[in-house]
C-alpha cells in the first residue's frame, strides 16, 4: 500500500504490507515525518492509499463510499488522539454516548448502562457527571479511550495517545491497552514516540521516511 | 436525528448571547412583517368590504363587450366582406328580455338580483344646479341588493312608493342643493322632462362620489323622467358568496350577451393598487429577514469554525458528511424556528398595541383607528419565510464543515 499527495509530490507511506491479528498490541514507532500518523489514518478509515488495498475483516476498503466507511469506522474502530477531543459541552457519560447513540444498537437506558460500565472499567465512575473542563488531563485521556470503545470494535488506533500526559497518566493508560488486547482480544495499534512504552508492544513496526523497516515480535 | 438534536442544541448553548441576538433578528423580521401585512391586509379587506357593501357584486349593463357582428359579415364568414364605419344603431337602448332575465337570476341559489334604470338628471333648487346620477330602483328588490338602507340619515327606501315623486340623495348633495328632508326640487333630463321632486330621504355613504352625484327614485318615475318606458338599463346581482362574482359573471355574460362585470373588475385600479402595496410590503420584511438570514449564516459559520476539532472527531467516530451538515443546518433551524415563535408573539403583541391607536380625527365613514387582519395565514407565511431563509442561510457553512477533511485537522491540533 503506498499514498502520496499529488499535489505536493510527497510520498507519505511506501509499499507498507502489515496485516495485524486479533489481540495483537502493535506500536509504530519513527522519526517525527516517517509516516507513522499517516499509515494510522490509512488504517483508520480516514484516508485512502493511492495504490493498493486496506483490508478489515478481510473486507476491501478502499472502494468503499465516505457514508459506508463512516459506518465502518462507527462499528469496528476506535480512535484516541494525542488530545483527547471531547466535546465540551457535554458530560464524560455523554460523550461517550455519543458513538453508541450514533450506531443505534443499544438504547435508553441499556446504553446508558453500557457507557457506565465503559467509565467504571476505567476508574471513571466518579467523573461521569463531569464536564471535560472539570477533568485532569489524565482523566480526560481515559474518557477519551472509553469513548473509543463505545461500540465495542475489534481495532483501536491511537496516535500519541500519551504525549499530553506525564509518566504516571501514560503509563496507566498503556496498561488499559494492555489489558484491551490481553483480556478483550481486540487489536491497538499505537503510534508513539515514547521508546519505554513502545517497549510495553508485543509487537513493535518502525517505520523511516514512510517505508517499513523494522517489524520485530517480542 | 435525536443525537443530532442534542449535539446542535449543546453546540449553541455555547454562543448563548449571539444565538439570542441572531433569534431577535429573525423575530423582528417576522414580527415587522406581522404588524404590516396586518395593517395593510386589515385596510385592503375594510376597503374591499366597503366596495361590496356599497356597489353591487356584478353590474349587468345594457352593453355588449364586443360590437355586434354584422349581418354581412355574418352571412359570408369567409368571403370578402369588410364592414367599415359602422355607427351604433339609435335604437332603444336597455337591457331586452330583462324580466325574463331577473327571474332566471333569482332562480339561482344564493343571488338577489334587482333592475335599475340609470340615467343623468339636472337637480335644480331655487337657482342652484347640481348634475347627479338618478338610480331608478324597486324598493323591495333593490334592498336585497344593497345596503344603502343602512347608510341613510333620514327616511327609508320604501318611502319612494309612499311618496308622490319622491327622491332620496346623498348628504352632501343635498347641502349642496341647499334643501333638506320634505323640500320640493326640480329634475330635468337630457330627454327634456321635467318633474319636481320631493326629498324623501338622505344617506352617506362615506363615498365623496356618491354622496355628492347619486339619488335614487322609483324605477317608474325615472322611466318617465328619462323618457324610455318600459326599459332597465342595468341589472345589480348581489351573491351570498362574494368570492363567486368574477366566474358567476362570466357565466352570466355567456349566456345573456350582455356585458357583465363583477365587482373586482368594476373596481380593479384599486385592486391594482393593493398588488403594488403588497409588492411594496414584502421587499421591506424581506430585507429584514435578509438582514436576519445574514445573522444566522454569521453564527453558523462562526460555531463551524470554532468546531473544527468537534467536527473531525465526529467524522473520525463514524458520523458522514450528511450527518456533519444535518447538524449544522439544524443549528440553522433552530434559530429560525425559535425567531418565528417569538417574532408571532411579539407581532401578535404589535397588532394589539396598534388596535389602541386613535387617529382623533372622525373620518366621513366613521374610522379612527387602523383596521387590523389577524389572520393566520400571514402568521404562516411570516414564519415559513423566515425558517426557510435560516435553512438556505445555515446551508452554506453546513456543507463546508460537512467536507472538512479529519485527518487535517487533527494533524494540525498535533
Amino acid at each position: 500500500m503506498t499514498r502520496r499527495l499529488a499535489a505536493e509530490g510527497v510520498t507519505l507511506v511506501r509499499d507498507v504490507n502489515l496485516s495485524f491479528g486479533h489481540g495483537e498490541f502493535v506500536a509504530i514507532t519513527g522519526p517525527s515525518g516517517s509516516g507513522k500518523s499517516s499509515l494510522l489514518y490509512l488504517l483508520g478509515l480516514l484516508d485512502r492509499p493511492t495504490e493498493g488495498q486496506v483490508l478489515l475483516e478481510g473486507q476491501d476498503t478502499v472502494g468503499l463510499a465516505p457514508p459506508a466507511m463512516a459506518a465502518l469506522r462507527l462499528k469496528h474502530l476506535g480512535f484516541v488522539f494525542q488530545f483527547h477531543f471531547l466535546l465540551p459541552e457535554f458530560t464524560a457519560l455523554e460523550n461517550v454516548l455519543i458513538p453508541i447513540r450514533k450506531l443505534g444498537a443499544l438504547e435508553g437506558e441499556t446504553a446508558r448502562d453500557s457507557a457506565l460500565a465503559l467509565l467504571e472499567g476505567l476508574g471513571l465512575a466518579p467523573a461521569a457527571a463531569k464536564l471535560p473542563e472539570q477533568l485532569s488531563g489524565g482523566m480526560r485521556q481515559r474518557v477519551a479511550i472509553a469513548r473509543a470503545l463505545a461500540n465495542n470494535p475489534v481495532l483501536v488506533l491511537a496516535d500519541e495517545p500519551t504525549g499530553n500526559l506525564d509518566t504516571r497518566n501514560a503509563a496507566a493508560v498503556f496498561d488499559i491497552f494492555e489489558r484491551m488486547t490481553q483480556a478483550e482480544g481486540r487489536t491497538v495499534l499505537v503510534v508513539t514516540h515514547d521508546p519505554d512504552l513502545a517497549a510495553r508492544a508485543t509487537r513493535r513496526v518502525h517505520l523511516v521516511d514512510g517505508a517499513v523497516v523494522s517489524d520485530t515480535r517480542r | 436525528m435525536n443525537l443530532i438534536l442534542d449535539l446542535a442544541r449543546g453546540m449553541l448553548r455555547r454562543r448563548r448571547r449571539q444565538t439570542l441576538v441572531s433569534v431577535m433578528g429573525v423575530a423582528l423580521g417576522v414580527a415587522f412583517f406581522i404588524a404590516i401585512a396586518g395593517m395593510m391586509r386589515g385596510f385592503q379587506t375594510y376597503f374591499v368590504a366597503q366596495i361590496i357593501d356599497v356597489a353591487p357584486h356584478i353590474t349587468i349593463k345594457d352593453e355588449t363587450r364586443e360590437p355586434p357582428v354584422q349581418a354581412a359579415v355574418l352571412a359570408a364568414p369567409e368571403g370578402a366582406v369588410s364592414v367599415r364605419g359602422v355607427r351604433p344603431q339609435d335604437s332603444i337602448r336597455g337591457i331586452r328580455g330583462a324580466g325574463e332575465k331577473l327571474a332566471t337570476l333569482e332562480a339561482m341559489p344564493g343571488v338577489a338580483a334587482a333592475p335599475v334604470l340609470g340615467g343623468q338628471a339636472l337637480l335644480r333648487y331655487g337657482s342652484r344646479d347640481v348634475s347627479a346620477t338618478l338610480l331608478g330602483v324597486d324598493p323591495e328588490r333593490h334592498r336585497r341588493v344593497s345596503n344603502i338602507e343602512k347608510d341613510m340619515s333620514a327616511g327609508r327606501l320604501e318611502d319612494l312608493r309612499a311618496t308622490a315623486n319622491g327622491i332620496i340623495i346623498g348628504e352632501a348633495l343635498a347641502r349642496r342643493l341647499g334643501v333638506g328632508m320634505g323640500d320640493t326640487i326640480s329634475a330635468i333630463s337630457p330627454a327634456g322632462v321635467v318633474l319636481s321632486m320631493r326629498v324623501a330621504g338622505l344617506f352617506s355613504t362615506g363615498i365623496q362620489a356618491v354622496d355628492q352625484g347619486q339619488g335614487f327614485v322609483l324605477l317608474t318615475v325615472q322611466q318617465v323622467l328619462q323618457n324610455r318606458p318600459n326599459t332597465v338599463n342595468q341589472l345589480l346581482v348581489r351573491l351570498a358568496d362574494v368570492t363567486q362574482a368574477e366566474p358567476l359573471a362570466r357565466r352570466i355574460e355567456a349566456r345573456f350577451g350582455n356585458r357583465t362585470e363583477s365587482w373586482e373588475e368594476q373596481n380593479q385600479n384599486i385592486l391594482t393598487v393593493f398588488v403594488i402595496q403588497n409588492a411594496i410590503m414584502y421587499s421591506v420584511t424581506g430585507a429584514i429577514l435578509l438582514v436576519a438570514a445574514f445573522g444566522i449564516y454569521n453564527i453558523i459559520s462562526t460555531v463551524v469554525f470554532e468546531k473544527t476539532r468537534d467536527i473531525a472527531i465526529l467524522k473520525s467516530l463514524g458520523f458522514a458528511e450528511g450527518d456533519i451538515q444535518r447538524l449544522f443546518l439544524v443549528q440553522g433551524l433552530v434559530v429560525g424556528v425559535l425567531g418565528a415563535v417569538l417574532g408571532c408573539a411579539l407581532g401578535a403583541a404589535m397588532i394589539e398595541g396598534l388596535a389602541q391607536v386613535r387617529f382623533g380625527v372622525d373620518t366621513p365613514a366613521g374610522q379612527d383607528r387602523f383596521v387590523l387582519s389577524r389572520d393566520w395565514r400571514i402568521y404562516l407565511i411570516a414564519s415559513g419565510f423566515a425558517i426557510a431563509s435560516s435553512a438556505v442561510a445555515a446551508l452554506v457553512p453546513a456543507r463546508r464543515a460537512s467536507r472538512l477533511d479529519p485527518v487535517q485537522v487533527v494533524r494540525g491540533a498535533a
